[in-house]
């Protein structure tokens, strides 16, 4: 059971620290490491909430065994509130779903914009983190979901299709959205160390490619890497989350390591 | 569902009314269905050749909006199982209405048959080209990698834009196509009417851009060239870089 996360600081009216969690390539663990990234960070005291705004195959909900619930499209077309969409999730942090509603945002209408932004500035009073689960890809809607954030962290494999995807993600969070500093978490790994191999070449190609048409240059953090681990799979046919059930695994480990340096950041 | 129309409960030919069927397929050109008339066969002939009738556009020949439709819907189930790309290509011929004003309605019709022409011999035969709207067409191209559907797109432009129609005996013009393009989105399962909307969004940018011209939205590989690509696999992960 993970402890009742404090509480923000008194008197510090914080907003919640927004951050993107987004792919080029489906299937590569983007909604496994934004559901354990943010039970990791509810353990380490933070209030945390996961928006899902992915509409693949695998949602949060799913992962996390979550009854059918409201969502946020129920909230906009006004058959229910905010607070009704906001569940608690089993790792400690609440949950907010866009649901299969969202696919008509693909419009994106100033009134689905302004909509959203609503949401957004309604929630980060009452929270430290906020996680925006986007959908893997280069759509206007996943774009568009990233620009909410205050930072991207783009969730990569060491494999040549999620590479390639990674890649043209950063080039145009970096282009269109002048995004300079942008953090990777690169998931099953196969040895210790080829996070940070995956980060510099990466690094390297945006400096050849990138870089020089940017005043300021697109720098590359590596938030940590999460290592190839059984656990995982197990985790997710049994619809637990990996942080909850076995804390102790390698890959929960090293979730947990990738909070700690989001909460530094 | 099959129990519906299971043989036993099929009324004998004789009692049906086929003479507006017949009528319809003998003037649209279809030969009639083989068999003896009013066997299974026969009858199952003539139902599939009622279908061809309905799913294609008299003039050009090419399926109609409705079978359009269809093939678009079978299109999205298929990316979002098997995750391989596809394309939808959004075309229109650039200021159609001035052509039937100036030379025609007949003349109009020889451009709208000469670009049908155009379009199914520039693809794939797996492509499916369809004539949607008086001008519109679209064309849906299955397992289509973005760089291929970039050069088929453009080439489809080119390929009207070289050819004369010939509109009258001695007469011929040069018409132009603009053409918007968007991929399934391949790990959401998207409806129909959204995909075309996208492609349809792209040929407004081409309009507005001054037409005879090929826009698609951008994918991951549309923005990532050869040469970043082949930086990006110059080392493979499980080398050292030191």
């Amino acid at each position: 059971m993970s402890p009742t996360p404090e509480p923000p600081a008194s008197g510090a009216a914080r907003r919640a620290r927004i951050t993107a969690v987004t792919s080029g390539k489906g299937g590569v663990g983007k909604t496994f490491c934004a559901a354990n990234l943010a039970a990791a960070l509810a353990r380490q005291g933070e209030r945390v909430l996961v928006l899902d705004a992915d509409l693949g195959l695998a949602n949060l909900d799913v992962v996390l065994n979550l009854p059918p619930r409201v969502t946020l499209h129920d909230v906009f077309t006004g058959n229910a509130t905010l607070q009704d969409a906001i569940v608690p999730a089993p790792g400690g942090f609440s949950v907010l779903l866009a649901g299969s509603g969202m696919v008509e945002y693909s419009r994106l209408t100033p009134e689905v914009r302004q909509q959203l932004q609503r949401v957004i500035t309604a929630i980060v009073p009452h929270y430290t983190h906020v996680l925006l689960d986007t959908g893997a890809g280069i759509s206007d809607v996943v774009l568009y979901t990233v620009s909410l954030a205050d930072q991207a962290l783009v969730v990569v494999t060491p494999e040549p299709t999620s590479l390639t995807d990674a890649y043209a993600t950063i080039k145009v969070l970096a282009t269109v959205q002048q995004r300079r500093a942008i953090q990777i978490v690169v998931n099953q790994v196969r040895r210790v160390g080829e996070g940070r191999n995956v980060q510099h070449q990466l690094q390297q190609v945006i400096d050849r490619y990138v870089n020089p048409g940017l005043g300021e240059p697109v720098r590359l953090e590596l938030l940590g890497e999460i290592p190839s681990d059984g656990a995982v799979r197990d985790a997710v046919l049994r619809r637990e989350l990996l942080l909850e059930w076995q804390p102790g695994a390698p890959a929960s480990v090293a979730v947990a390591a990738a909070a700690t340096r989001l909460r530094g950041a | 569902m099959a129990s519906e129309l299971s043989q036993p409960t099929l009324p004998p030919a004789a009692a049906l009314q086929l003479d507006t069927a017949l009528q319809l397929l003998r003037q649209s050109g279809h030969v009639p269905p083989p068999g003896t008339p009013g066997s299974t066969d026969w009858l199952q002939g003539l139902i599939d050749a009622l279908v061809d009738l309905s799913s294609r556009d008299p003039l050009t020949g090419l399926a109609n909006r409705r079978a359009f439709e269809l093939a678009l819907a079978r299109e999205i189930d298929r990316v979002a199982r098997s995750g391989e790309p596809a394309l939808l290509l959004a075309v229109d011929i650039d200021r159609f209405k001035l052509i039937n004003d100036t030379h025609g309605h007949l003349a109009g019709d020889q451009v709208i048959k000469a670009v049908a022409v155009a379009l199914a011999e520039t693809v794939r035969p797996m492509d499916l080209v369809s004539r949607v709207g008086g001008e519109e067409f679209t064309i849906v191209l299955p397992n289509c990698a973005p760089a291929f559907g970039e050069t088929v797109a453009e080439r489809v432009r080119r390929r009207v834009e070289h050819m004369p129609v010939l509109i009258a005996p001695g007469q011929t013009i040069t018409v132009t196509i603009s053409v918007g393009g968007a991929f399934a989105p391949q790990w959401v399962r998207s409806t129909p009417a959204l995909w075309h909307e996208r492609a349809d969004l792209q040929l407004y940018r081409a309009k507005s851009s001054g037409r005879n011209l090929v826009c698609l939205e951008p994918s991951a590989v549309s923005v990532v060239t050869a040469e970043e690509k082949g930086m990006l696999f110059a080392f493979s992960p499980s080398q050292d870089i030191e």
